[in-house]
């Protein structure tokens, strides 16, 4: 054993179960030499297939059954087999331990990455960040998963797979607008879940039938003037008023409505940091890697392999490209953790103006902090600095529909700077992009129609299939649904109107 | 410490299968329609695949309240290569370079089909759902000639060939334990008496030769014991099971003459190609037997039959007797069922047409499972489909007849032609 050979972790670009144990442990061990505090994790080798299955669940390992993932299923088989579009290199799971899928057709180069992309970059930004760690309780979701799973199973034989599946249609017409955006939700766990549902099976009925017990009475004064609301306050979690208020649901549909609002509310820190997120990840697998490198672990050829997919990954095309579909985050993410690590070590006079208390600070430090406590919208308002919006040639656009054009307010200049970090940040807010529709009314004393208010932002419309998820909201209710929005005189108007009346067609 | 790594690769694949069914199951409509127009406008070969199939994505698009387009919007790009602040330009033509907002219009509009691929098992599944091929009974309760043998457990007799020997082995070990047991516990008990007998001074002779008679004569028995007995044999059972009849002949019997048209001759193609793949998820074993005719009929490959052109008249009953003259000199077995198909432009001989009649009526109908007759024509019934509607009448469920105007139409006719009868 020369000791030049024995340096290299491996070689060639096959890859064996060993190898990859053997990778896993050195990147591991540079892991840990910078702190990464990781969950345990699980490495799965997965085919192709099993890959695309997964895409359809969402990459968790068990899901209940719906059409639309059949859907997505489908999509991502037609799409991967006329050659558009690879699949992923890797899915990773925010669980405990943190499972991270490699897939067989990766090269051994390709699994090396995956490792330090996933099973330690992603994780560790799983364990850290205060969105995930305030919303999601790793340790529980997957038993959680199986619990939804065999409810919902369990429900399609009892009354019918087409019951179920309205009902989850409805839910997923909700999703986005079902989750709690300020307060942190209950940890998840299998067995609470399932003793405590019974009980919560009965007592929710018992509180929805105090709706019923206000019937409208005819002899009461006409003249209620200020009649109380319900809810008190206006409620913005849809899925949660449905579930805690709806009068005529069965106690099985509640407990789904519950399942989908659980797991969108899971998934909500996902789609709050994925710049973050992937750009932590993509910082981490480029450095890990480097290291390795530099320590003589792994050869040219593997970097040069490793370099080619990693450049893909975050290749920004610009807005003339025809491949351009908007800010790719694994470019905007890496770049900016690249930029902050070399304020930290390499500062100029711009960036201790800018951003005085990290400039030649420690940056593993920094970088923790910027890491815990941020999400996407909040860390490109913090860290994003005058010299990646230069590198990035940003520009932003402002469209005013009641303007003829579009107008460029702001470039990547002096005057443009913080204008131009300000509006991209709030590109990544879903408070924002989300419509900010909010259960306004409950008519307790007449027709228990259910209203809705839009509180628009920026004049903002809302589309067209907003009829639809509509018609779903009504199915849950029962009874009418109306949306309400703001007109320019700031007078409430009636937008869209469903009726329904489930009492009237035999439901009860 | 070394990691975990769980190898899945043998796991069950599919894991989406089921969603895949409840997707196909929702858009069952869409997709039959899909399926439908597939089949109108596509060759023969491509339908042995799997389709391609396209529904409106407007159908299958899961709805949320999102923005529209209009109000306000901000929006950052990268790679400014001409703007200065302040720069006014057109709006960009929708669906043009992302250059406006980025979201993907939810409206509804614009929104193109969604294209997927049905697997060859779900495309025929769909394409013959509440098909049933008429006559099928046959195929259950018929005269059945041929029987296999298949394994049925295991009996107390037979002939020694079919002993089993594990089975054997086993059952003889398990009753020398069951009957030799309570010997060797007595004869444990004895020698343990027996040496503490010995131990003790002085030796109670007579006790020793009591206790080493009772053990000799324990001994004796339990040697006794058959290593195996007769009791102990099973025989590998077999038994013979009916087994229908697997095997189908059709035939495709086609005017060729003059009158039969390009057009024609590639709509007659079509419902042979549908009858023949109904014909497959139905049987193991499928022969088709291309009979053309004018004037005079011959037995041809499938290219000659589709791609040759012919002039001359059209006398019909030549191929109607070149069918019978090959189902009895080829197909004669019961085992064989026999489906006809004609395709014809109508036109034949006014005094041939009775003897056409004669023909089906007297020979060919009692021995095939299924006689389909389609005219392609858009014109006035000839004296051809007169004498056949006779024929529907006295031989309904065996035979049937319908007339195409256009290729759209060979659906409608092939699944009223086979729909599923009530019994």
């Amino acid at each position: 054993m020369t000791k030049k050979r024995s340096r290299l972790i491996a070689e060639g670009s096959d890859w064996t179960l060993e190898s990859i144990a053997q990778y896993d442990t050195e990147i591991g061990r540079l892991a840990r030499q910078f702190g990464l505090d990781c969950y345990r994790h699980q490495l799965e080798v997965i085919t192709a297939e099993q890959m695309m299955d997964a895409y359809a669940a969402i990459g968790m390992p068990v899901y209940y059954h719906h059409w639309s993932f059949g859907k997505h299923f489908l999509e991502t088989e037609n799409r991967y087999k006329r050659g558009q579009m690879g699949l992923a290199y890797e899915i990773v799971i925010n669980s405990d331990p943190c499972i991270a899928y490699l897939m067989e057709e990766n090269t051994l180069t390709m699994q090396a990455l995956v490792i330090a992309h996933a099973a330690y970059g992603h994780n560790s930004f799983f364990k850290g960040n205060h969105m995930f760690k305030q919303w999601t309780s790793a340790d529980a979701i997957v038993d959680y998963l199986v619990f939804a799973r065999n409810y919902i199973a369990e429900c399609e034989e009892r009354h019918g797979l087409d019951a179920v599946e309205q009902l989850i249609d409805a839910c997923h017409a909700l999703s986005n607008l079902g989750v709690d955006r300020y307060k942190r939700s209950p940890p998840l766990s299998l067995e609470k879940e399932k003793s405590r549902q019974r009980e919560r099976e009965a007592y929710l009925q018992a509180q929805v039938n105090d709706l019923w017990r206000t019937l409208p009475r005819h002899d009461a004064p006409f003249a209620e003037a200020e009649e109380r609301r319900f809810p008190e306050e206006p409620e913005e979690n849809l899925l949660y008023f449905v579930e805690k208020n709806a009068p005529l649901l069965e106690p099985w549909q509640r407990e789904i409505v519950r399942i989908m609002r659980k797991i969108g509310q899971y998934f909500y820190p996902q789609r709050q940091t994925q710049v973050m997120n992937e750009g932590w990840a993509c910082f981490w697998h480029y450095t890990l890697l480097n290291t390795l490198y530099d320590e003589g672990r792994v050869n040219d050829g593997f970097m040069l392999e490793f370099l080619q997919s990693h450049t893909n990954v975050v290749y920004q095309p610009p807005y003339s490209s025809k491949w351009y579909s908007g800010i790719n985050p694994y470019a905007l993410g890496f770049a900016m953790w690249q930029d902050i690590r070399r304020i930290c070590e390499r500062p100029d006079d711009e960036d201790r103006e800018w951003f005085p208390d990290i400039a030649g600070s420690n940056w593993r430090e920094t970088f923790e902090f910027a890491m815990r406590n941020f999400k996407d919208e909040s860390f490109i308002a913090q860290y994003l600095s005058p010299r990646l919006m230069r590198e990035f040639r940003l520009f932003s656009v402002l469209d005013d529909d009641s303007q003829a054009k579009l107008k460029v307010d702001a470039i990547h200049n002096e005057q443009g700077y913080r204008a131009l970090r300000r509006n991209l940040a709030e590109q990544y807010n879903l408070g924002s992009s989300d419509p900010n529709i909010q259960v306004w009314n409950v008519d307790l004393r007449g027709d228990r129609s259910l209203t809705l208010r839009h509180f628009a932002h920026q004049r903002r419309p809302l589309s067209s299939a907003s009829l639809v998820v509509l018609e779903h909201l009504a199915t849950l209710w029962g009874f009418t649904v109306r949306l309400e929005h703001q007109q320019a005189n700031g007078e409430w108007a009636l937008l869209a109107e469903r009726k329904s009346d489930r009492r009237k067609q035999g439901g009860r | 410490m070394t990691v975990r790594i769980v190898d899945r690769r043998q796991d069950s694949r599919n894991k989406s299968s089921i969603n895949r069914s409840r997707f196909i199951r929702r858009f069952k409509g869409q997709i039959r329609k899909a399926v439908a127009d597939a089949i109108t406008k596509r060759g023969i070969r491509d339908l042995e695949n799997g389709e391609k199939i396209g529904i409106p994505g407007k159908d299958i698009s899961e709805p949320q309240f999102h923005h529209g387009k209009g109000g306000v919007r901000e929006s950052v790009h990268p790679g400014n290569d001409r703007f200065q602040q302040g720069d006014q330009m057109d709006r960009p033509p929708a669906g043009g370079q992302g250059q406006g907002s980025g979201q993907a219009s939810p409206d509804g509009e614009g929104i193109d089909d969604f294209v997927f691929t049905l697997t060859r098992d779900e495309f025929l599944d769909i394409f013959f759902d509440e098909l049933a091929l008429p006559n099928l009974i046959k195929r259950q309760l018929a005269r059945i000639d041929e029987y296999k043998r298949v394994r049925a457990g295991y009996t107390q007799s037979g002939v020694p060939t079919n002993i089993n020997l594990v089975r054997t082995m086993r059952g003889a070990a398990g009753r020398r334990v069951a009957i030799g047991g309570p010997y060797a516990a007595r004869l444990r008990g004895l020698l343990a008496e027996l040496e503490q007998v010995l131990d003790e001074m002085p030796v109670d002779e007579a006790e020793v030769e009591r206790l080493q008679r009772e053990i000799a004569c324990l001994r004796a028995r339990a040697e006794a014991i058959p290593f195996i007995d007769p009791f102990d044999l099973r025989y590998s059972n077999r038994i013979r099971i009916p087994e229908p009849s697997t095997q189908a002949v059709m035939f495709c019997l086609m005017d060729v003459s003059g009158s039969m048209d390009e057009a024609k001759k590639q709509m007659a193609k079509r419902f042979f190609m549908l009858l023949y793949l109904f014909l497959n998820r139905n049987y193991e074993h499928i022969e088709v037997v291309f009979i053309r005719h004018h004037t005079a009929a011959e037995e041809v490959d499938e290219d000659g039959f589709f791609h040759s052109r012919e002039t001359g008249g059209t006398i019909v009953s030549s191929a109607l007797k070149l069918m019978q003259q090959i189902i009895t000199e080829r197909y004669a077995s019961s085992t064989w069922n026999i489906y006809g198909a004609q395709a014809s432009d109508g036109d034949n001989w006014n005094d041939d047409s009775p003897l056409c009649r004669e023909i089906l009526a007297d020979s060919i109908l009692p021995m095939v499972q299924y006689f389909a007759y389609i005219e392609i024509t858009d014109g006035e019934a000839q004296n051809l489909w007169q004498e056949y509607e006779q024929l529907a009448v006295t031989h309904a469920g065996v035979f049937a007849l319908q007339r195409i105007g256009a290729a759209s139409d060979i659906y409608p006719v092939f699944r009223e032609l086979f729909r599923k009868r009530l019994a």
